[in-house]
């Protein structure tokens, strides 16, 4: 062995000194969440005991169903190394197609017709995004920012600048709000479900490795003989199904479908993602991650609600704890962003 | 070569001023010892070579000049006075100027601009940049070093050799007197590297001086006064260049009797695996045909930007073509992106492992499996103890230096990381391998073990492999028929036991079209 006159690769010879290996270090992020989530739930319930009410952790959780499905979705997007910010008003617009296929003002279809209509619009959406980025070589910002303005305008135009009322449609609200666990909204077991099986397609299926490896280095991964192309654009497609799936369980828990609403909402889904672990540059995506930084979310504004703050300030709150969470995740790796 | 021979006599001087002194400098890195007790002085007017083999610690050297290190044992003086570099910047204002292998450039900025970038000159008033005077003292710079650049051409336009006089005219603007280049023509054209000479050779005056670190012993040769020779971070001699041969500075740099002339058992010819006809790319190559047999190892040698590694990379689709056929156990093939070279059993090792080969942040069992995903999925799922113990499998029948399959691979040697990405083809079961530089940043003991390997592979697996290499000693100790390349053409192919450095280079060296073109 000659000398090694590269300090980093030189450090391994010496062997590692601390020793997590690196795929557990992850944990290690996502412990400290949780753990700042824990500590504002016991600081909101020491200012007001009524934050930790059944009730309202029920809500609670409930309002983060929507910005963790998106999260999920938007994992895998990230995991490549891109980003789409159309899970917010694609909500909008596919919450509104489906509605309108079973409104009694619409063509008052069965439930599961609007629902593969809001999976599919979902689906359709993220082919158009992928195909973007992956085949023309557009820029995923620009690309997904073009085509949030086309959702927005799609949404106002098909429901006529107006809500889709959905109280007439029975049992539609039950797919959010309703129980089938007493005490547990269905909206946060399907997020449960969602995350699972996110989980499982992340770390167990070519897809989520596939996805890693191209958000790690593409042309590593193309040398290899990855169809790099289709994985991207099935990646984005993952995240407009995931899209869809939001645009359900909102206008389920509204029982309306709101053109306007979902404005800011992607914005929501990548601070979860991020104060989850995942990395903005690729290659590095946590499942389990989105979730909790999606609950974290909504911990904030629930407290800062019940604690009577006004809307305008929690908002410079959750930009703070995503520089934090940044942060903390810079610092973690040694002071490298890499 | 065309290179000015007599520049070297003209700046031997060894008795100039004393410039730069490192005295008893140690350098330790965690587990290593990078550099233990060197001196090294440099007088002005030399042109002072620093050699040795990769991890000899002439890199480390030449960052404790630039203020990148801080030495942990010695001095450092400038002029006989003791001097600390804490930062690059200190480095600057003590008249060291570094050109690395890697520039710094900004490439969307002017030359002009990149020159003087933080230190532009002012209108009156100070806070306007004067565009007028900075593109004029750019112009002059330039003209100081005798090249011809137009100093309001963005920087990203240029060819790697003028990014590189760039680079100089910014060291010169610092008024430097000492300039140390890292393999300054790793990435240069014959031509191109006579004017680099004939720059160092003005840049070079009684009270300045230049440190060139190369491997390239013909140029060390030619443009040197003085020769250091470090080995295994120890300091091994300081010589006048005129009192040693290209064989001595060799020796001195490996420390032992070099077996410069294996070369490998005379085979019989065997049937074609792969044939490629008349490949053309818009870039560069023109009508490239070879073949490439079963069992055989095919090398490709030529200078820098022959066209090797791009038949490699149009080959197997990484890079468009405008013309050619392959054909795969003579079957013609239709190989349009690297997917499709895959499935026909080609796999490719490039050169740039970290950049072309790896998941550096995934671990080796990742990398290992990456071309073989299909193989390992099960019911849609992901078989994650399979996948590690084909790549525990793997690690053993290469001995690969690893903790183990979960250490991710930007942890291991450069040798080591050869080895998975070899794996990673191994596992796909490709037939046909590229390996462009194999031992490209591997030190000398890994380096054996990867030339065992291909033999191995070729003699007892039954694997065809092409060698892309620019070490020539490599060349012909490896290779059973060799390819030589020059400017997009092959232009010639010649059997091992025929060839000679000699010849290899003449025809690396024929940039001029000849009528007849040899065929594989």
């Amino acid at each position: 062995m000659s000398v090694n006159t590269n300090p980093a690769e030189a450090a391994t010879h010496a062997g590692p000194r601390f020793a997590i290996p690196e795929r557990y270090k992850v944990f290690l992020q996502q412990g400290m969440v949780l753990l700042v989530v824990a500590l504002l739930a016991v600081f909101f319930t020491i200012m007001r005991p009524n934050f930790a009410s059944w009730s309202n952790i029920s809500s609670l959780l409930l309002a983060s169903v929507v910005t963790g499905v998106q999260a999920l979705g938007l994992s895998f997007v990230i995991a490549t190394g891109g980003i789409d910010l159309t899970p917010g008003l694609g909500m909008a617009a596919t919450s509104v197609i489906g509605a309108l296929l079973i409104s009694h003002d619409g063509l008052g279809l069965p439930i599961w017709v609007g629902l593969l209509g809001c999976l599919a619009a979902g689906a359709l959406l993220g082919l158009i995004n992928g195909s973007l980025i992956a085949y023309i070589k557009m820029q995923p910002m620009i690309a997904t920012l073009a085509m949030m303005m086309v959702c927005w305008g799609t949404a106002l135009v098909l429901a006529n600048g107006r809500t889709v009322s959905l109280r007439s449609v029975e049992g539609y609200e039950n797919i959010a709000i309703g129980q089938v666990i007493p005490g547990v909204p269905n909206g946060v077991v399907i997020l449960i479900l969602l995350a699972i099986a996110a989980g499982v397609v992340m770390n167990k299926t070519a897809v989520g490795r596939y996805a890693l490896a191209i958000g790690s280095n593409k042309e590593a991964t193309r040398i290899s003989g990855v169809n790099t192309p289709r994985w991207e654009v099935l990646a984005y497609v993952i995240c407009g199904v995931f899209t869809g799936i939001s645009g359900i369980l909102m206008s389920s828990r509204l029982s309306a479908a709101q053109p306007t609403l979902g404005q800011g909402y992607e914005m929501y889904a990548i601070a979860a993602a991020v104060i989850g672990g995942t990395s903005l540059r690729g290659g590095r995506a946590s499942i389990f991650g989105a979730v909790i930084g999606a609950v974290t979310i909504q911990t904030i504004f629930n407290g800062l609600t019940v604690m009577g703050v006004q809307d305008q300030w929690q908002k410079v709150v959750l930009g703070v704890v995503v520089l934090v969470a940044v942060f903390v995740d810079i610092m973690r790796r040694g002071g490298k962003e890499e | 070569m065309t290179v000015l021979q007599e520049s070297a006599g003209d700046t031997d001087s060894a008795t100039g001023e004393v410039l730069l002194e490192a005295r008893g400098v140690s350098k330790v890195f965690p587990g290593v010892r990078a550099l233990n007790d060197v001196d090294f002085t440099v007088r002005g007017g030399e042109v002072h070579a620093l050699v040795g083999e990769n991890g000899a610690g002439k890199s480390t050297l030449m960052k404790i000049f630039a203020g990148l290190y801080q030495p942990d044992g010695g001095e450092v003086l400038l002029r006989g006075e003791h001097i600390t570099l804490p930062n690059p910047l200190s480095a600057h204002h003590a008249g060291i100027s570094v050109i690395h292998q890697e520039f710094f450039l900004m490439n969307h900025l002017t030359v002009a601009q990149n020159i003087f970038i933080g230190r532009e000159p002012k209108l009156p008033g100070g806070i306007l940049n004067d565009d007028h005077a900075l593109n004029r003292q750019a112009s002059e710079l330039l003209a100081r070093l005798g090249v011809d650049i137009d100093p309001k051409v963005q920087v990203g336009r240029l060819t790697v050799a003028q990014q590189q006089m760039v680079e100089i005219a910014k060291a010169l603007s610092f008024n430097s007197s000492i300039l140390i280049m890292d393999e300054p023509t790793a990435a240069l054209t014959d031509t191109e590297v006579a004017t680099l000479f004939r720059i160092i050779d003005n840049f070079v005056t009684p009270t300045s001086a230049v440190v060139y670190i190369s491997h390239r012993m013909e140029e060390i040769k030619k443009i040197s006064t003085q020769v250091t020779v470090l080995r295994d971070g120890e300091l091994v001699g300081t010589r006048p260049a005129d009192t040693l041969t290209i064989h001595d500075i060799i020796q001195l740099m490996v420390g032992r009797k070099i077996a410069s002339d294996i070369r490998p058992e005379p085979r019989a010819a065997t049937e074609p695996v792969l044939k490629v006809e008349g490949l053309n790319t818009a870039a560069l190559l023109k009508n490239v045909s070879f073949t490439l047999e079963k069992g055989e190892i095919l090398g490709f040698a030529g200078l820098m930007g022959a066209g090797r590694t791009e038949t490699a990379r149009a080959l197997i689709g990484a890079d468009p073509r405008t013309s050619g056929t392959v054909l795969v156990n003579g079957m013609p093939v239709n190989i349009s992106n690297p997917g499709d070279a895959v499935r026909k059993g080609i796999g490719y090792l490039s050169e740039d492992r970290k950049r072309y080969g790896l998941i550096l942040r995934q671990d080796v069992a990742s990398n290992t499996v990456l071309a073989s995903i299909p193989d390992f999925t099960r019911y849609g799922l992901l078989q994650d103890g399979d996948m590690r113990k084909a790549a525990e499998k793997w690690v053993k029948a290469l001995s690969t230096k690893t903790p183990g399959v979960r250490q991710q691979v930007r942890n291991l040697s450069g040798g080591n990381q050869q080895k998975v990405v070899l794996a990673k083809w191994l596992q796909r079961d490709c037939d046909i391998l590229i390996f462009d530089e194999p031992t490209r940043g591997i030190d000398v003991g890994a380096k054996q073990e990867i030339y065992n390997l291909l033999d191995k592979l070729t003699k007892e697996e039954g694997k065809s492999i092409i060698m892309i290499s620019s070490e020539m000693e490599e060349v012909l100790r490896m290779s059973d028929r060799i390819v030589v390349m020059c400017d997009g053409r092959i232009t010639g192919v010649l059997d091992n036991a025929e060839a000679t450095q000699e010849k290899i280079m003449a025809l690396a060296t024929q940039f001029n079209p000849t009528e007849s073109r040899n065929e594989a």
